[in-house]
C-alpha cells in the first residue's frame, strides 16, 4: 500500500517542487527578468501537471491504429489534457514575448529592472 | 546585431538546414491529421527555420525570406482564414465551424469535416509562424538592437 | 519581507501535498477523467472523444479532431490571443513614443 502510493505520487510531489521554485522566483527575486523566468518555470509546471493526469497504464499515444482492434478507450490515453495544454504551450511562448516587451519598454524609459531601484526612480 | 563575428561555418550550415525544417514543417501540418502533429507545432518549426536565419545570416539578408514588416499582417491573415471559415459555414446554412456544410462536392461528411480541420490548421500555422517572427523583429528593433 | 514569503511558500507546499494525496495515482486507468461515466452518471468527454474522433472526422489524430472540430471556438480564441500578443508587442515597441 505505501509503495503503491509513493510510486502513484511522487511525480505530483516533484511537480509541486516545481510550482514551488517558480513562485518562489517571482516572489523573492528583485529582478524583473528573473521573475519572468519564474512566472515560465511555473507554467511549465502547470503544464506538466495536465500531461502527468492525462496518463494511463497499457495505453498508447491518442492516434488512432488501426493494429490494435476495435476503438476502445482504455487502450488509449486521455486527449483532453493535451489537446489544452497545446494551445496553452504556444500562448505562453506569446505572452512571454508580450512580457519581455513590456520590460524593454522599462528599461528604456527608467534605465534599471531592479525592483527596489526602479521604485525609488518612479517617485 | 553586429555582423562583425559572421562565422561562415554557420552560414552555410543553417542555409542548408533552413528548407529542410521548412519541409518537415510542412508535414507535420499536412500530415497532422494522420500523425502526430498540427498547425501550432508546425507553425512553431516554420517560425524556428525563419529565426534561425535571421540570427545567424544577419536581419537584412533573412529579410528575403520573411520581411519584417510581414509580421502582422500574415498573421491576421490566418486568423480570418480561420474565422472565415467559421463564417463560410455560417453562410452556407450550418452553424459556426460546422464543415459538413463547407461547398465542395463528392465528398462524405466525415471527409468534409477533415478538409474544414486542414483548412484551419494551414491558418493556425500562419499566425503562430508570423507572430513568433513578430515578437522577434520588434523585440531587437530599437536603439539597441539592429 | 523575505521571511514571510518563504513561510507562505512552506505552507503552500504543504498544502499541495496535502492535496496531491487525494488525486489518484499517476496512470491509474480509473480515474475520475478516464472512466466512461462520471460519479453522477453523465458521459465524460475523453471516452466520447476517443470513440467517435475517428468516424466524425475521418482522422485518426484525436487530438487534431478534439483541437479543430470538438473544440474549434477555443481554438479560435487562442489563434486570437496569439494574434493579440503579437500586436501587443507591435503597439509597445514599435510605436515611436
Amino acid at each position: 500500500m505505501e509503495i503503491e502510493f509513493i510510486a502513484g505520487h511522487n511525480l505530483y510531489w516533484i511537480i509541486s517542487l516545481l510550482l514551488l521554485v517558480g513562485l518562489y522566483g517571482m516572489l523573492a527575486k528583485r529582478n524583473l527578468v528573473k521573475k519572468l523566468v519564474g512566472m515560465n518555470i511555473f507554467q511549465t509546471s502547470i503544464i506538466l501537471f495536465y500531461v502527468a493526469i492525462a496518463s494511463k497504464k497499457k495505453a498508447t499515444v491518442p492516434v488512432i491504429d488501426a493494429a490494435l482492434g476495435s476503438v476502445d478507450p482504455a487502450h488509449y490515453i486521455n486527449p483532453l489534457p493535451h489537446t489544452l495544454m497545446l494551445t496553452a504551450i504556444v500562448v505562453s511562448v506569446a505572452t512571454t514575448g508580450v512580457g519581455f516587451a513590456l520590460l524593454i519598454s522599462i528599461f528604456r524609459r527608467y534605465g534599471t529592472l531592479d525592483e527596489d531601484t526602479l521604485l525609488k526612480r518612479m517617485r | 546585431m553586429t555582423s562583425s563575428s559572421r562565422n561562415p561555418i554557420l552560414i552555410t550550415a543553417s542555409r542548408l538546414l533552413a528548407p529542410f525544417i521548412q519541409l518537415f514543417a510542412l508535414y507535420v501540418i499536412f500530415h497532422g491529421h494522420f500523425g502526430p502533429g498540427g498547425g501550432f507545432q508546425g507553425g512553431a518549426l516554420l517560425a524556428a527555420s525563419i529565426l534561425m536565419l535571421r540570427l545567424s545570416v544577419g536581419a537584412e539578408r533573412s529579410e528575403l525570406k520573411f520581411r519584417k514588416s510581414w509580421g502582422t499582417p500574415v498573421g491576421a491573415l490566418g486568423a480570418m482564414i480561420f474565422a472565415g471559415t467559421g463564417l463560410l459555414t455560417l453562410l452556407l446554412g450550418g452553424r459556426f465551424l460546422e464543415y459538413h456544410f463547407l461547398p465542395l462536392p463528392d465528398l462524405s461528411r466525415a471527409e468534409l469535416h477533415s478538409t474544414g480541420i486542414l483548412l484551419i490548421e494551414v491558418g493556425v500555422s500562419l499566425a503562430v509562424m508570423a507572430v513568433l517572427v513578430a515578437i522577434y523583429d520588434d523585440i531587437m528593433e530599437g536603439p539597441g538592437g539592429d | 519581507m523575505r521571511k514571510i514569503s518563504l513561510i507562505a511558500l512552506v505552507l503552500f507546499g504543504a498544502l499541495l501535498l496535502y492535496a496531491s494525496s487525494g488525486l489518484p495515482g499517476h496512470g491509474d486507468p480509473d480515474g475520475p477523467s478516464h472512466r466512461e461515466r462520471s460519479r453522477a452518471g453523465s458521459p465524460v468527454a475523453a471516452a466520447h472523444y476517443i470513440r467517435h474522433a475517428q468516424g466524425d472526422a475521418a482522422s485518426p489524430n484525436i487530438v487534431t479532431v478534439v483541437l479543430a472540430d470538438y473544440r474549434g471556438f477555443d481554438t479560435l480564441g487562442e489563434t486570437v490571443v496569439v494574434l493579440t500578443a503579437g500586436l501587443v508587442c507591435y503597439l509597445i515597441l514599435r510605436r515611436s513614443p
